[in-house]
């Protein structure tokens, strides 16, 4: 259960994160900015409430494991870890320059308490499923330890994906929770027109895994979500996440053309200003 | 003569020189691996007898994990396993992992850093019958230019139940390669075997050496039965093991071309991208000498016994004897 006090507190979180995600952007002048938006909610609500994780003791052997799939929207990711004490904020502004812990996409090797590293498509899943495998071999189905992974709608395009939604289902991790940003979005296009994944909660589910659909942006749902996911025993669950690509920046707002750019300058101002005054409810601290 | 410190098979010249495939040697590798490491675990794509992971598997069925024919699968989810602390050993044949999932090896093994060994069995031309689609013969060039991936090709079953124990101890990913068929045992129990070390199998009784020949694989017994018949036509040989591709054994290539300055390299591979052209980016830069390549010539194989398909693609003893003659006479 979520208080309406901590969904307030998490609301101004993710208007935070989504300010650092168009700073970061503007600075770095290329990067994806529909996915880390339309994600911001989803990685606030992990990162400040359900995950188990501990900032200061990144390697505790008890935490949870987020694995990223879809490594494009690490600007949220980062973003997120930032505020929530990982590293200073203020790194955010080294994303994709030379000699920066912040690469493009994720790479462990320069940021040692990510899972994984992540970018090509299609193979995070199947990580996670090798992450829940190896626990329960430890640990068994009761394991206390879940194992959680962010992946996109237009990945499912990758064979690679389904090869580990079928794993996952063999085995019934009940240990692995996997939510799917369903912005309807890729880089050419609608996911419908290049290449339609609908009926996509029956496709799971004949895959053998408990689906649960929600909407990506509100808290409360989301949150019955995750506790529902967390509760089933019998089998993996994905939660097909309805989100709006660049959610937060109306002018940004489910058009696909911001799935792979950076705003420039203008759209910064304008993104910035509409993030600011949490679109007009409240005066900008710069006005 | 072999050379004595090394305690190879002293039966290797008989008729009856006893037989055993290469990938046996790992499947009985793996399973000693499984007994001293509890973190040790095997994942398989729908090949586990084949690729004698079934002795593993029937030991250990709560550390194996079938996958089913998904080379993409049996790779990431290994990378994921290995997350976690495990030593994962994923097998299919050498034509679909590394040959289909190479990115995801490069991705979530290599570049992630976790440590797996991906084994590739039923390499190279003898796979035989089952014809071209089945032989892979590019997978020591895709392996051997990743970054932070060892690439390890034993010569015979002891050799590869050594390599696979060793491979469990290292914490590095790598990739093993192995061969389908029985192949004469060139080493014992007692024969020394380190990563990254080379050594030498056959030798002169006396004085130096004229000709190297560097083989990885299964090839070692017509190198060996080469060196010997040219051994009685006067041609003084060493034969070198090159069981390690990644890293490659620097030192022991660069003694050799010294005391030789006439090489041949022998694999089951394109020539392109092998162990040969690794030997020659060391001793290019170093210290160059002639070189002669036994390997597949920028082709794809056929149906054929072994033996036929050895004799057709010029890899076998024969070819080798006449490619020492000819680096002989290309000797500065």
């Amino acid at each position: 259960m979520l208080t309406e006090e901590k969904i307030k507190e998490l609301e101004k979180k993710a208007n935070d994160i989504r300010i650092s995600i168009i700073e970061m952007l503007l600075e770095a002048k290329s990067g994806h900015s529909a996915g880390p938006l339309g994600m911001a909610d989803i990685f606030t609500l992990l990162y400040f409430h359900t995950l188990k994780h501990d900032p200061k003791n990144p390697f505790w052997e008890e935490r949870d494991r987020l694995v990223l799939s879809n490594g494009h929207i690490c600007p949220v990711f980062y973003a997120t870890m930032a505020h929530a004490g990982y590293f200073p904020v203020k790194e955010l502004q080294t994303l994709r320059k030379f000699g920066t812990r912040l690469q493009g996409h994720p790479h462990r090797e320069y940021m040692p308490w990510l899972e994984n590293s992540s970018g090509p498509l299609g193979s995070g899943l199947s990580q996670a499923v090798g992450m829940a495998l190896a626990d329960r071999i430890d640990n068994g189905a009761n394991t206390s330890r879940l194992v959680y992974c962010l992946m996109s709608d237009g990945e499912l395009d990758e064979g690679n994906s389904w090869e580990g939604i079928m794993l996952a289902g063999k085995y019934k991790l009940r240990n692995l929770i996997a939510i799917v940003d369903r912005n309807n979005i890729q880089i050419d296009g609608y996911t419908e027109d290049i290449m339609p994944l609908e009926p996509l909660a029956d496709k799971w589910r004949a895959f053998n895994w408990h689906v649960i659909e929600t909407v990506g942006h509100d808290f409360k749902s989301l949150n019955e979500a995750f506790e529902e996911a967390q509760a089933i025993y019998e089998k993996p669950t994905v939660i097909i996440a309805h989100t709006v690509p660049g959610k937060g920046v109306h002018e940004f707002e489910r058009d696909y053309k911001w799935h792979g750019k950076a705003p420039n300058k203008e759209e910064a101002k304008l993104a910035l200003d509409e993030l600011r005054t949490l679109s007009g409810k409240i005066k900008s601290e710069h006005q | 003569m072999l050379n004595p410190k090394l305690k190879l098979n002293p039966k290797i010249f008989s008729d009856d020189v006893e037989q055993i495939p290469i990938r046996t040697g790992f499947g009985q590798g793996l399973m000693q691996a499984g007994e001293i490491d509890k973190n040790v675990v095997a994942l398989c794509a729908d090949l586990t007898e084949s690729t004698q992971m079934h002795f593993f598997a029937n030991k250990f069925p709560e550390r194996f994990v079938q996958i089913g024919v998904a080379e993409q699968n049996l790779v990431t989810v290994a990378s994921g396993m290995s997350a976690m602390g495990k030593i994962p050993f994923c097998s299919s044949y050498a034509m679909f992992s590394p040959g289909r999932n190479w990115e995801q090896i490069r991705t979530t093994i290599a570049y992630n850093d976790r440590k797996v060994v991906i084994v590739g069995s039923h390499s190279g031309i003898s796979v035989g019958p089952d014809g071209g689609t089945h032989q892979a013969l590019e997978d020591t060039a895709l392996m051997r230019v990743m970054p932070n991936m060892d690439v390890v090709s034993p010569c015979d079953a002891i050799e590869a139940k050594k390599a696979t124990m060793a491979l469990a101890k290292s914490k590095k990913p790598a990739y093993l390669r192995l061969v389908r068929e029985k192949t004469p045992v060139i080493t014992t129990e007692e024969t020394p075997f380190e990563l990254g070390k080379s050594n030498i199998f056959w030798m002169p009784d006396v004085g130096l050496a004229q000709v190297g020949i560097m083989v990885t694989g299964g090839l070692m017994h017509h190198a060996l039965l080469a060196a010997k018949e040219l051994e009685g036509e006067g041609i003084k040989i060493k034969v070198m093991n090159m069981a390690s591709i990644k890293p490659i054994d620097v030192n022991a290539i660069l003694e050799l071309a010294k005391e030789t300055k006439a090489i041949v390299t022998v694999e089951e591979h394109q020539i392109a991208g092998g162990m040969g052209g690794a030997v020659a980016e060391v001793l290019a830069q170093n210290y160059p000498v002639p070189i002669e390549f036994i390997g597949i010539k920028d082709t794809f194989g056929q149906s054929g016994t072994p033996d036929e398909l050895i004799e057709h693609y010029g890899i076998g003893k024969n070819s080798i004897k006449e490619m020492v003659r000819k680096v002989l006479k290309r000797k500065v």
